[in-house]
């Protein structure tokens, strides 16, 4: 269900109730400077998670296509070298654009190394 | 292409000591650079596709390469590394790039204040009139200044 550059990036859904939950496994090949995630897989995970969320929605109201408008990532924190979370959220899903928030994090939810908001233009069947 | 004006900082030689991370991962290279831009491409390759129905390329390696790009166009500006870290980026997708070409992106470092760089950018696949992405952001020094 995942494309092929998510398992590149070890991008999985996570074991439980919640599909829209994704993990990454800490990896060297993920690493930027030492010791640290690379701001461009904390920003890749958090498009993946914000597709994986607008899914689901289209699904649940009538299907369709997504195309990526922008994103706009803010880095709060620096990812350091253990499992990392994300999880989308459709702020807004209208006939022709959806709103999409999606949040990274590592030990705690309540403090994310990273956060994103994006535009998908909807392309309905 | 060799740069006008020559930097102390050496961008191409800095891209090859970072091969072995994120950068490695993806097989993001360095292509040219100036007095204060950076321009590095990514082949296309299939396990970076998002979209397996058309084969697009997803928009992670992009942003990757685009942060990258743009960092280093801070250090080349600047004339020597400097530890910092990426505040934010926003990436306009104005089209999907074309399965099987090679990425090229190319970021700028427009203004360096006391503690925060500001970058522009885009992405093109052969063509930089017909740019294939847009990215704006802010990288923020996190040693002492």
């Amino acid at each position: 269900m995942l494309p092929p550059y998510a398992d590149l990036l070890g991008i999985a859904v996570a074991e439980g109730d919640d599909p829209t939950l994704l993990t990454m496994p800490s990896a060297t090949s993920l690493l930027g400077r030492p010791g640290y995630l690379h701001g461009g897989a904390i920003g890749g995970m958090l498009e993946m998670a914000a597709i994986v969320a607008l899914q689901y929605a289209l699904a649940e109201d009538g299907g369709g296509q997504i195309k990526p408008i922008n994103v706009t990532v803010d880095y709060m924190r620096g990812g350091r070298e253990k499992p990392t979370f994300a999880r989308g959220v459709v702020t807004r899903l209208g006939g022709r654009v959806a709103n999409v928030e999606a949040t990274a994090w590592q030990d705690d939810p309540a403090k994310p190394i990273a956060a994103a908001r994006m535009n998908y233009l909807i392309v309905r069947g | 292409m060799a740069a006008d004006t020559p930097s102390a900082f050496d961008p191409q030689r800095f891209s090859r000591l970072g091969v072995g991370g994120h950068g490695g991962l993806l097989k993001l290279s360095y292509h040219s650079h100036g007095p204060d831009w950076v321009e590095l491409q990514l082949p296309y390759q299939t396990d970076l596709i998002g979209d397996p129905a058309s084969g697009v390329l997803a928009s992670g390696p992009i942003l990757t390469m685009m942060d990258m790009a743009t960092s280093l166009a801070v250090w080349t500006k600047l004339g020597a590394f400097r530890p910092h870290a990426t505040l934010d980026l926003r990436i306009d997708y104005l089209r999907p790039a074309t399965p099987g070409k090679t990425v090229y992106g190319r970021g700028e470092c427009y203004r360096i204040t006391r503690s925060i760089s500001f970058v522009r950018g885009q992405a093109h696949d052969g063509d930089p009139a017909d740019p294939l992405a847009h990215v704006a952001g802010t990288f923020m020094f996190t040693d002492a200044a």
